[in-house]
């Protein structure tokens, strides 16, 4: 019987050895393990044996179950492996094919840009503010300090509905709105379309867009005007950016200045985008006029503001390096697509 | 305004070159627009003669000439056939630089040495026009015997080899600044000179202290010569000075001024305009000289225009006016138009004796519009309507008069007529350094302010600032402290952030929805266009917008041109339009979007003088391959789910024009239409000559707001097992999916989970004529215990018999 058992224990590991495939080897484990396998029929045949060879034989049929179950795992281990090996051999792809995705769209830049600005005054704790573009000539002119006849009303070419209802020509109206509305503190930006009359060319267009601002509180000052318009420079334009003031004139706000930026495409060594001047005039801002705040029921002698707008057309021209104007009102997708 | 920097130099030393000077005034807040600095850019050119000129033997059109140049003799070859022997010309020596950039030197020209250039007009950047007999291409003749004499007074023979910048007096420095409207009195050099002397730290020389002086201590007439002066409508004239010269002879203007009229971009006309000019550009007082002889009457009125009054300016343009236009007129005629022009009737002629200057301050306001409506925005009128200082009035006249006698082309006929009903009001405010301090972020004393205002020629007495008469900008503590801050320096100025009560930078409702619209149909594959909010009566009929729309269009009274004449009521047709220039430029495909928005003047809103509706709109328009209808729907229904818009209804729409009435819908929640999702109608189509079928939705973002929930609630995940069901009925073609859902959902009550329609059958042989088949997968589910087959049977016969009711379905087996 012993030899029976070191036969089956022979062959079977021959068997597990050749064995090719999983499928193979588990018939060879049924064939030798299995409830009707040879080495199971040995056990069964044990009752025939005397006392002392039982737990003899038997200890080595349970030896050589182990031996082989071993060698069934480890050979099982192996198959698998191979078998693994061979499909991600087959299931090899190319990789640089072109990738299975839903198309995305764009976002215009206009709307990028106002986006961006949107984010940095957010954050700043200012709220967005909104008002209409069909206009009181109330709140575009008189409100600002620009009543009838105020040469003021000579700089821009205003489109009129009525005497009375005019295209806005700039985002300022909001702020008299706002003002009338609220009582400070007040911190807002109004982006939004404004209308002047000037015929559609590279640099022109009858409808373009403006973000406008507008703090009224205490104690502000037109040091705190520069730090915040700096501070937006930096975080819109690049940290680099400076900014500088210039006087000027506003009818809403008194001191009143122009702000240039470094040019942040050149960084102020002087290119095309700033004409050499290093510098790109950026927005009008000032201290909102006492007259303003006085028309808005706001006293002048408690609190103080201030006030700044920009075109958005200009700033996302520069930063996109886009020269015509007249490309970001003419929808080409291929266009659109690029950004 | 234009100003010379010699003229400049009259007020102020100026230590700085040009350029400099111009960065300096910017800063201070006259900005600079250009720096012109005409004659610097010539260099080594000198004054020449021609001796001698020959052929060059190698060439047809080559002259070789000898050039006398004072010391030497030069050989020039030139191509130019204009000149002559004994010529004087403008001759560029070797090393000589030219405005154009070009360097000159010595140089073989076809084997003939040539050592110099002569030059033209142009290569000098002088005007063909500024000097008698020159031509544009060809050599500038300085001086041709018994013919060419460019300068009348000079033997240009005594000056060969000396610069012709010199000769000619050729070097200009010219900076041209932006005046901004509150700074009338800087559209003087007086007060640029005296800006300048501020921003240089340096004294204003006020070299018409003389006339500020006899202005005091010239007499008041009633009349002179006859003439009187009455002021109809003091509203608008503020004040009114008339002084005469006798004498006169009319003729050119000393070489001095016409220069200075030329630096500042005018023309000499004749010795007493001149004057006029001069002294506007001067003190920035507009003048009028008339001859007395044609005052009919001798009797001046200024009055206000009859209605339809007429009047022929100076331009020999008739004008007519009315009475809000305020005209100076004789006993039976208009003579000018109030700070506009003056009439052709009372021109200044050759043999004018007696001229009278007029010097009169008239109400901006009125002056702007009256030049605006006659479309006449003349030098005088631009300088009124910023409002002018009568005070100036006076000592401008008395400049005129002084420089008639100094040209010698007149003499002073003593006193003044002088009409000033509302003397000038002079503007005082209290000094408040801290509060100049805090407005500027700044910490300045009382002296270093005191300073600067004191330049400014703002007196302070007892803490009072008292404004001179030529600032009547200056009004109240702000426009001191501008004052302050503008030669403080804006760029010394700190950057501090704001020290105030915390505020909350969030987005309100509608900005939100916008922000997941945009996001939406970016991943989507939509890109976002922009849109002039103009229409025309064309674009509307194209895209067939209906008659009662159409009504609701704004009209702009005064419109770029005829294809922007109203404000759109609808965003389609700027959709479409948008569609066909990306057909036209032959992309295959767009998927487009717009949040923009549409004007509507309902409830005569305009006609009320109150602003008119306003709505937010996102308008998708695509064309392109694999669209359809329920793509678009797909798009507006998620962002419906993106908003948390949930209940709503779908409904056929036939009646909207501009969409194909099979192949249209709203969306409504209750009776407000919120979207409309649709083809664009065939017609449509064919207006624009679009030969694809283009999908279009409308979504009204304003009131979409309104039902947008930003909360979303967790249910809970169902613990009991869902028993499925697939139904399939045969219906008539008519019959709309819609209807079957309806009656599913209401048969089924809360026990429906889910109904996925999955497939739309349609086989004649199968089904017979305008039949369709229509499956569903339902899904059941009760919260609270497992349901039993039994129970959705019960429900599954319900949905089947009220289905076969209702809209005649036969269960498909």
């Amino acid at each position: 019987m012993k030899e029976q058992i070191e036969e089956i224990k022979k062959n079977s590991m021959k068997e597990i050895e050749k064995a090719e495939d999983l499928k193979v080897l588990q018939e060879i484990k049924v064939k030798y393990l299995g409830k009707k396998g040879e080495l199971t029929q040995v056990l069964r045949g044990m009752g025939k044996l005397s006392n002392d060879e039982r737990p003899i034989i038997g200890k080595l049929v349970n030896e050589v179950r182990d031996i082989l179950e071993e060698e069934f795992n480890k050979k099982e281990e192996k198959l698998k492996s191979e078998e693994l090996q061979k499909r991600l051999e087959t299931e090899n792809i190319d990789v640089t094919e072109p990738s299975k995705k839903t198309e995305l769209g764009s976002i215009h830049p206009i709307t990028q840009i106002i986006k961006e600005v949107e984010e940095i005054f957010l954050g700043m704790g200012y709220q967005i503010a909104d008002g209409p573009e069909v206009e009181k000539t109330f709140y575009n002119f008189d409100q600002l300090n620009a009543p009838e006849d105020h040469p003021s009303r000579d700089l821009q070419d205003t489109f009129y509905i009525t005497d009375d209802i005019i295209l806005r020509s700039q985002t300022s109206p909001v702020q008299a709105r706002v003002m009338e509305k609220q009582k400070p503190p007040i911190k807002i930006i109004c982006p939004g379309a404004v209308y002047r009359s000037d015929a559609v060319d590279a640099t022109h267009s009858p409808v373009f867009h403006q973000v406008e601002g507008l703090v009224v509180d205490k104690n502000i000052s037109m040091t705190d005007l520069k730090g915040t318009l700096e501070m937006f420079a930096k975080k819109c334009l690049g940290e680099n950016t400076k900014i500088r003031f210039r006087p000027h004139h506003f009818p809403f706000t008194e001191p009143s200045a122009e702000a240039d930026v470094s040019c942040f495409v050149c960084g102020g060594k002087g290119c095309k985008v700033c004409k050499g001047e290093g510098w790109i005039e950026l927005l009008g801002c000032g201290m909102v006029h006492p007259n303003v705040l006085r028309n808005c029921g706001i006293d002048p002698n408690e609190y103080s503001g201030f006030a700044f707008g920009f075109g958005v057309e200009r700033i996302a021209m520069a930063k996109f390096g886009i020269e015509d104007l007249r490309l970001l009102y003419e929808n080409d997708v291929r266009f659109l697509k690029q950004f | 305004m234009k100003a010379s920097r010699e003229w400049l130099e009259e007020y102020a030393n100026i230590d700085v070159d040009t350029l400099k000077l111009g960065d300096i005034l910017t800063m201070a807040g006259q900005k600079v627009e250009t720096i012109d600095l005409r004659g610097n850019d010539i260099k080594n050119v000198v004054v020449g003669k021609i001796l001698e000129i020959k052929k060059h033997e190698d060439s047809d059109h080559l002259l070789v000439t000898k050039v006398d140049i004072g010391k030497e003799i030069l050989q020039i070859v030139t191509g130019a056939p204009n000149i002559e022997v004994g010529d004087i010309v403008p001759i560029a020596k070797n090393g000589a630089e030219l405005p154009n950039g070009k360097n000159i030197k010595t140089g073989m020209l076809r084997g003939v040495e040539s050592c110099g250039m002569m030059c033209s007009v142009g290569e000098l950047n002088i005007d063909v026009n500024e000097y008698q007999n020159q031509i544009e291409d060809g050599i500038m003749i300085l001086e041709r015997k018994d013919k060419i004499k460019v300068l009348a007074n000079t033997n240009l023979e005594e000056h060969l080899g000396e610069d012709i910048v010199k000769v000619l007096d050729l070097k200009e420095e010219v900076i041209d600044f932006e005046i901004t409207p509150n700074r009338p009195d800087c559209l003087s050099i007086e007060g640029l000179g005296r800006e300048t002397a501020v921003a240089l730290n340096t004294d204003f020389k006020n070299p018409r202290k003389d006339i500020d002086e006899k202005s005091k201590k010239i007499e008041d007439k009633d009349e002179i010569e006859g003439l009187k002066v009455d002021i109809e409508a003091p509203d608008l004239c503020y004040r009114y000075i008339a002084r005469m010269v006798k004498n006169v002879k009319i003729g050119p203007s000393p070489k001095w001024m016409v220069k200075r009229l030329k630096a500042c971009g005018m023309r000499s006309i004749n010795n007493i305009v001149d004057i006029t000019n001069y002294v506007m550009l001067e003190m920035g007082q507009p003048m009028h000289a008339f001859d007395i002889e044609s005052i009919e009457g001798r009797h001046i009125t200024v009055r206000r225009a009859k209605n339809g009054e007429k009047i022929v300016t100076l331009d020999e343009t008739e004008r007519i006016l009315d009475e809000n236009d305020l005209v100076i007129a004789d006993d039976k005629k208009p003579v000018a138009i109030a700070g506009v022009m003056g009439g052709l009737n009372s021109e200044i002629e050759k043999d004018t004796k007696t001229v009278v200057f007029e010097s009169a301050v008239f109400y901006g306001g009125s002056v702007r519009k009256t030049a605006k409506k006659v479309g006449l925005r003349t030098e005088s009128s631009s300088r009124f309507e910023k409002g002018l200082s009568p005070e100036n009035a006076l000592r401008a006249v008395n400049r005129a008069v002084q420089l008639v006698e100094m040209l010698g082309a007149g003499e002073e006929i003593k006193g003044k007529i002088d009409r000033y009903p509302t003397k000038q009001k002079i503007n005082k405010i209290k000094l408040e350094p801290e509060k100049i301090n805090k407005l500027l972020g700044t910490n300045l004393s009382k002296k270093e302010m005191i300073n600067i205002l004191e330049r400014l020629e703002i007196k302070i007495e007892d803490d009072i600032a008292i404004i001179p008469y030529f600032r009547q900008d200056i009004e109240q503590m702000a426009d001191l402290a501008e004052e302050i801050a503008r030669f403080y320096g804006y760029d010394k100025l700190d950057t501090t952030l704001i020290k105030a009560e915390t505020t909350l930078g969030v987005k309100n409702k509608e900005q939100k929805i916008e922000d997941k619209i945009l996001e939406t149909l970016q991943n989507n594959g939509l890109s976002e266009i922009y849109t002039y909010g103009f229409i025309n009566e064309k674009e509307l009929d194209k895209a067939n917008i209906s008659e009662e729309l159409k009504k609701l269009a704004i009209c702009i009274k005064n419109p770029l041109n005829d294809d922007y004449k109203y404000m759109r009521p609808s965003t389609i047709p700027s959709m479409l339009s948008t569609i066909t220039t990306n057909i036209n430029k032959k992309n295959k495909e767009a998927k487009l979007f717009d949040i923009s928005r549409r004007y509507q003047n309902i409830n005569k809103n305009i006609e009320k003088g109150e602003v008119p509706e306003e709505e937010k709109i996102l308008t998708i328009g695509m064309y392109g391959e694999n669209l359809d209808f329920y793509i678009v729907k797909g798009l507006i229904e998620n962002i419906l789910q993106q908003i948390s818009v949930n209940r709503y209804d779908i409904e056929k729409e036939k009646n909207n024009m501009s969409y194909h009435p099979g192949r249209c819908a709203n969306i409504k929640i209750g009776k407000d239409i919120i979207a409309t999702i649709g083809e664009a109608h065939p017609k449509v189509l064919d207006n624009y000559e679009i030969n694809k079928k283009v999908y279009l939705a409308e979504l009204n973002i304003t009131k979409v707001t309104k039902y947008a929930r930003n909360s979303k609630k967790y249910v809970e995940i169902p613990k009991y097992p869902a028993v499925e069901r697939d139904i399939a009925i045969i219906v008539d073609e008519n019959i709309e999916v819609g209807q079957i859902e309806k009656i599913i959902t209401k048969k089924a009550k809360k026990l429906l989970e889910s109904k996925e329609l999955f497939d739309i059958y349609r086989n004649e042989e199968v089904l017979g004529k305008n039949k369709k088949s229509v499956a569903y997968a339902l899904i059941f589910r009760d919260k609270n215990k497992t349901l039993l087959d039994e129970e959705v049977n019960k429900v599954m016969e319900g949905i089947v018999s009220e289905l076969e009711k209702d809209v005649g379905a036969e269960l498909r087996k």
